[in-house]
Formats: C-alpha cells, structure tokens, sequence
C-alpha cells in the first residue's frame, strides 16, 4: 500500500490556518473532513484526531461518520484519480466493460491505489453527463464516449508522462 | 447595489434592465451544461472570445446552465433569432461569426437536420424542443446562472414580491394547495398540505431544507436546475419559507455537484447584496437565511430524516416514520424539507397564477415535470413535459426513438426504486398514480431507455447491488434481504438459476417491500418484482435455455465474427490481449472460443460491425 509521511504539527498548523473560518459546530463536521480531503486527496490519522478535538466529537463517532460517507477515504489516494461513472445510463452503455478492461489490461482495480502510487480508481454515480456516457473523469476532467480502446490509450499515455518525470528527476 | 427597500424598486430596476437589453446586441447563449463541458465547449467559448475581439464585433456572450438537447453538445444559439447550432467545433466559430453574428445568415450544414435531410435552424422548432413544455426550465438557455441581473430581467423574484406585498401566508399556502403541486422529489406528496401541517406545527423557530442530494444514479435535473437557474429555486424557497414562517433555510447538495455549490453559493451572496435574502426582505418584516450543506456521498441521505441526520453531523440514518419531520425534523424542530424541482416550480404557479397552471396535466397531477431521458435514445438530453404526457410520446416525439435502429426493450423510471416498462406500456401517461399502479415510480425523474442490447437481468441485478451498497444496515429485511435477492440474480446470470429460485425471488421480495423501515428498503424490490411481471420470458430463458437474449451476461453468451461483413483488416486481432483472434490480413478472421475472455474490445473496436455476441 502506498505510504505517506504525515507529521501532526505540520497537519495541525496547516488545518488550523484553513478551517479558521468555521464555527466549530457539530453540524459542521461533514463539510469540514470534505475540505480535509480536498486538500490531501484523503483523511489522514492526523486530521481526524484533529477534527476530533476540536469538534468534540468521540473518535468512534468520526469512525462511524468516515466510514459511513462514501466521499471519505482513509488510505491515501494515487497520483491520479480516475472515477469511472457506473450511473444508470453509463451502465447501460457497457460502463462495467471498462471497469474490467482497466483491471484486466491496466492492473487499476476499484477502490484501490496502484502500488506505484499513480492511479486511484473509483466510481460515481451518475455526474450528468449522461448523454456522454459512458463517462471516465481523469483528474476532475470529464471525458465522454468512453471505450476500452480509449481508456488504454490514457493510461499509456500517463504512464508515460510519469516514468519522463522520474527520468528527469534523476 | 444598493439593496431594494420596497417592491417597487424591484419593479423599476427590473424595467430598466429590460429597456437595457431590449434588442440591443446579438446574444450568443453557449450550454455550459455538464454534457457540453465534456464535450469542450470551453475552448468554444475561447475561441468565440478571440474571434469577436479579432473582428470588433460587439456581441453578448452568455455561458447558460444545461439547454437540454445534450445530444447535440456542445450547444449555441444565436438570439435574437433563436439559431440553433449544434456538435460545434472550435473550428466552426469562424464561420458562425462571419454569417450568423456580424451578419445575419444561417450556417446551414451547423443546424440540426431531421430524418428527410431538412434543415431546422430555430430552436423552438427542433422535434426534441417542439414536443415539450418548458415551464420550470424555461428561463435556463436565456441566464447565465452568476448573474441576478439576467434572472430579474426575465421577471425573476417578482413572484416573491407579489406574495410579500399582497398575500398573507395562509392566501399562499392555500394558493399551492390549489395548485394541485405534488413533490417532485419522488413521493408526490401535496406540497401545500406540507405547508400547512409545518406552519401549524407547534414552535417558534422553524426549518425550510432544500433537497438536493439527486440520489438516482441516473438522473441530473436537479444539478441542472441548480447549475443553470439557481436563482428561481431560491425564490421558490424565499415563498415556502415566508409562508411557513420560517426564517433558516438550508439545501443538501450533493458531493458529486461542485458546480452547483458554486452555482448555487454565488446566488446566495448575489441575492443578499440586492436585499432579497437576509434582514427585512425587500423592506417587510421578513427575514430569511440559507446555509449550503455539502452531502458526503449516501444515497440514502436523500431521505428526508436520513437527510436531516446527516445535516446534525450524524450519520444519515432513516428513523421510523411515525415521527413526522414537518413537527419534529431537523434539531428535532418543525422543519420543511421539498425537492430542487418543487422549490424551483413554486414561482412559476405564482406568476402565471393558479388557474393556467392548473390547465397544464391532468386531474391529479397538474403542471409539468422534468427528466433526464437517457440511454439507448437517439436524442438523449434534460426535457420537460406536461404531467400525463404517454411515454410514447417522451421515447419518440422527443427522444426520436432508439438509437441504431435497434428495437425498443423497455424504459426505467424512478431510479432504483422505480421499475422497468416494456413496449406495451408506451401508452401509460407519465404522472405519479399510473406509473405508480403499473409497478414502477415517477421517482425524481431518471428515464432510461434499453434496447435489444441490453438485458433485464442484468440490470435489476445493477440497481440491487447499488442498493445493497447504500442500505444503511439500520434494519434487517433491507440489509440481508436486498443481498440475498442479488445473490439469487447473480446465479441467474451464470446460468445457474432453477425455477424454484424465481419463486423464492419474488417471496423475498414482498418480505423486504413489507417489512423494511424507510424507502429504500420499501421500494427496493421495485425493479425485481417490475421485470418479473413484464420480462418473465427473459429470466426463463437464462434458466431454461441457458441464453441471455439482450447479449450481456458473460456466463451464456460468446462472441462471433460475421463472415459476410469482416473485411479482415485485423483491427480485432490487434486489441485482443488473450490472442484470441487469427486470420490472415484481407481474409475472414475467427475467434478461438477456449482463449477467449469476453471482454468485448473486439466487438468495440471493429469498423465494419462484423462482430457480435450471442
Ligand atoms: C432512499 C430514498 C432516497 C431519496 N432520495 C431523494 C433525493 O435524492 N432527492 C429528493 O428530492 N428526494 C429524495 N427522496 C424523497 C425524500 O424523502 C422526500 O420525500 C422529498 O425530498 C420531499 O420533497 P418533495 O415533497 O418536494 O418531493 C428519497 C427518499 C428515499 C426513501
Ligand atoms: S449515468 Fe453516467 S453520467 Fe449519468
Ligand atoms: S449540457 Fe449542454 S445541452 Fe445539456
């Protein structure tokens, strides 16, 4: 599983910096670990201790919340994060066809993180673009028509670009 | 801005934006709908900013929320003359600008073309718009959603003013309630009684929640209205709450939906600046406040007490419904919840007064309602129908029938509580009692239309899955049931099913309708017990026959090349990653069934069509 280094001052200085503005009422909790995750791409142990105290709220209670929502994630999440829409109309447009090609052919699987790091894979329902469908977000952009032709030819394409940075960075 | 302080000021400034855009410029409205964005009309919009400014064309440009016909994305429409371009490409904005905007010609080969080749330029006179009736979408294609001004220039926030002027709360309530409005969120529930009951209940401080949570996996009205015309739903609220007398309101937006958060937040801080929302609303003793809550993800947050759950910073899970929310809601006080199309809906009975709104549906079901019709359709797209309207009219009239030439095979609505119609339903008019009755649900507006290629099967195995995925475990027929009927298609789907099964199927199924605590678990068997009513013929086959007929389920089917049409370019034996495919270059090409996975990136990828599955 991919590892990230968190270091709780660090985390704690920088939450307090961006959750400054709220009023740190319980109905505020959900949008509060949303922002969280904006910024880390997932909920590290740290910021849930975090939210914890300074939300007075018990550590089985955030638990029961984190685990419940399914926007939450509590390992970390790839370089790139590809949410491949399985909504009705994308399903009924062979949506799951390409969830098994990115398996088979890409070794991405759902609700996992490459080993390298670079991909998260993982669905969504219905985002509204169904006459596109089916649809593959790729970093929050949105790419319609989706075929297993195409997805193959992204992922190689990231790859790629991935392994030139490595190459340049050494 | 200073904020208006009466009504009448209202009125004037909207006389004076009128008389400002009156005729003055060209409009050029492009969709920024989530179908056109993924079809880049970003770059459009660049490109048309370059080429008005490379030619000092003065023009408006007006980047609107989802038009409708998302089939065509991207979209523009050039106004006043209503010119409807459709697939543009950024390569096509030079000519659009040349002919249609500094002159006034019509780019044929860019208009939409009906089925002889004829072309179509207005918009209003396209099939896919002539055949609905926008009453609740109607201002969307002429507003770009950041900005109030286009909203109050088209009349927006006078219904507001007519009701804080001239109604008291009991002349509104009674208004919706002759209205006929039923929620549109699903349930269908009267929303004027809604009113009444909340405004009667007992306690000084009162909530009015918008629900915008869009839990059917195929639906995006909601995200469309909230994306496209955030303005009309919170003055749709601004009604309800001042006639409920409440003066917090909140919306659940779903996490999916940034933009209308965006949207939807730009409105609120619009509408205060203008004094619209806030202290002493348009100088009356009404106050009113809205806080946005970002749902994190439970399609059973859509529920009303889930809902309201999860707005505490709990859980989302459903209680019993004996305890009524309109009493005992949100914080345990008396709270309001409606859906995005019914808030939005409310101004529209307001303006064009209760007696011609109550001329459009039928008998129960007055007014319109909007859909998501998707699918194996020709027009795909967000449309708006009278209540009552057949859906035969929706799948041809609209949709311009199945795409492909393929054959019809059923429609799903209401989402994963809803049910599948075959062909023989066509004529059932679309409204919350007959579809009701005919085992499906209007739901919030999901209209998925199958074709041939699909597989019923298949598809109520999908929605259980999505359910078993999203029951909240609270109670057991739900958490154990909808796994188990699953379980039960899961080994249809392979083949392994008896006949015994079906039966057993259908006892799980009334068990778990029967016995479950909120609507999920209620209508959860929906799909089930729909397709074994109309599709009976389907399961048999996969048991009998060993035969999936629509050609999906993985277990029954193979793949085969047609002779007469493999031209052997060997396009097939390149994707196959099992190496399954041989043939020599030019010739007819076979698949080896042992090696072969069935994962359909032949079938995807060759030209001539020549392979299929059976
Ligand atoms: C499992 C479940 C999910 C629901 N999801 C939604 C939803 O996403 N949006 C919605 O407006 N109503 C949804 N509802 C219906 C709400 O409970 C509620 O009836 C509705 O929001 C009331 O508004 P209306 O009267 O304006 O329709 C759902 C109900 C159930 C049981
Ligand atoms: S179902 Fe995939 S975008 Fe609507
Ligand atoms: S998004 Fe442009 S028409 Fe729907």
């Amino acid at each position: 599983m991919l590892q990230v280094e968190m270091n709780k001052k660090k985390v704690d200085a920088e939450l307090d910096e961006m959750l400054a503005g709220y009023e740190r009422d319980r109905t505020e909790v959900i949008m509060v670990l949303q922002d969280i995750q904006d910024k880390y791409n997932w909920l590290p142990q740290e910021a849930l201790t975090y939210v914890a105290k300074n939300w007075q709220i018990p550590m089985t209670d955030m638990y029961h919340i984190v685990t419940f929502y399914k926007a939450f994630s509590l390992k970390p999440r790839g370089k790139h994060i590809l949410q491949l829409c399985l909504g009705t109309a994308c399903h009924v447009r062979e949506a799951p066809f390409i969830l098994d090609a990115l398996e088979r052919d890409h070794g991405i699987k759902n609700r996992e993180t490459t080993d390298d790091g670079l991909f998260t894979l993982e669905t969504v329902n219905c985002v509204g673009a169904c006459a596109q469908g089916p649809i593959l977000i790729i970093d929050g952009q949105m790419r319609g028509n989706m075929t297993q032709t195409k997805v193959g030819g992204i992922i190689r394409k990231l790859r790629k670009a991935h392994k030139e940075e490595v190459a340049e960075n050494e | 801005m200073n904020k208006f302080a009466s009504a009448e000021e209202l009125t004037r400034y909207q006389g004076e934006l009128k008389r400002k855009t009156n005729g003055a410029l060209k409009t050029i409205s492009l969709c920024g709908g989530t179908g056109c964005k993924a079809c880049g009309c970003n770059e459009i919009h660049t490109k048309l900013v370059e080429e008005l400014n490379l030619r000092e064309i003065r023009a408006d440009i007006k980047v609107t929320g989802c038009q409708g016909f998302c089939e065509m994305a991207p979209l523009i429409v050039i106004r006043p003359d209503d010119t409807l371009y459709i697939q543009v490409k950024p390569r096509d904005i030079p000519e659009i600008v040349e002919k249609s905007i500094a002159g006034n010609e019509i780019v044929d080969r860019l208009v939409y073309h009906d089925s002889d080749g004829k072309p179509i330029p207005k918009e209003s006179d396209v099939p896919f718009y002539k055949a609905q009736l926008r009453l609740v979408s109607k201002k969307t294609p002429y507003i770009d959603p950041m900005e109030i001004d286009d909203y109050i220039a088209l009349g927006g926030y006078s219904a507001l003013a007519k009701v804080l002027t001239s109604m008291s709360p009991e002349e509104v309530i009674s208004e919706v309630k002759k209205s006929g409005l039923r929620g549109r969120g699903g349930g269908g529930f009267p929303t004027g009684r809604k009113w009444e009951s909340c405004r009667k209940a007992e306690g000084e401080r009162k909530f009015v929640i918008c629900n915008a949570d869009e839990g059917d996996p195929g639906a995006f009205m909601d995200c469309a209205l909230l994306e496209g015309n955030p303005h009309q739903v919170l003055e749709g609220m601004l009604i309800g709450a001042y006639a409920i007398g409440s003066s917090e309101g909140f919306i659940y937006v779903r996490h999916e939906y940034p933009r209308a958060v965006q949207t939807f937040s730009n409105a609120l801080f619009q509408a205060g600046e203008y004094g619209l929302l806030g202290k002493n609303i348009l100088g009356t003793d009404f106050s009113f406040e809205v806080a946005i809550n970002r749902g994190g993800g439970a399609f059973v947050c859509g529920e009303s007490t889930a809902l309201m759950a999860s707005l505490e910073g709990r859980v989302g899970e459903p209680r019993a419904k004996y305890i009524h929310t309109v009493e005992h809601g949100l914080f345990n006080l008396p709270s309001n919840l409606n859906n995005v199309e019914t808030w939005a809906t409310v101004p529209a009975i307001i303006d064009m007064g209760v007696e011609e709104f109550t001329k459009i549906g039928n008998e129960k079901n007055k007014g319109t309602k909007m859909f998501s019709l998707v699918g194996k359709i020709k027009n795909t797209g967000l449309i708006e129908v009278p209540l009552g309207a057949t859906l035969r009219q929706v799948v041809f009239d609209i949709g311009g029938g199945i795409a492909k030439e393929k054959a019809f095979k059923a429609i799903q609505t209401g989402g994963p509580s809803g049910g599948l119609l075959p062909e023989g339903m066509l004529d059932l008019p679309v409204d919350f009692d007959k579809l009701w009755e005919a085992g499906s649900m209007m739901g919030s507006g999901g209209m998925i239309v199958m074709d041939e290629d699909n597989c019923v099967v298949n598809i109520s195995r999908y929605f259980l899955n999505f359910l078993k995925d999203e029951s909240c475990g609270k109670c057991l027929p739900c958490r154990e049931g909808i796994r188990y009927m699953m379980e039960i298609l899961e080994k249809i789907e392979k083949g392994e099913g008896t006949m015994e099964d079906l039966e057993t199927l259908e006892e799980i199924a009334h068990t778990v309708a029967d016995t479950s605590i909120c609507g999920l678990g209620k209508s959860a068997p929906n799909p089930v017990l729909s397709s074994l009513t109309y599709f009976k013929d389907e399961y048999i086959a996969h048991i009998k026959d060993k035969k999936c007929p629509g050609g999906i389920c993985k277990a029954l089917i193979n793949y085969y090349i047609l002779e007469d049409k493999c031209n052997g370019c060997g396009v097939c034996a390149k994707v196959c990653t099992m190496n399954a495919i041989t043939g020599k270059k030019d010739q007819v090409h076979r698949i080896d069934l042992d090696l072969c996975e069935k994962c359909g990136a032949c079938l995807e990828s060759c030209p001539t069509e020549a392979i299929v599955r059976r």
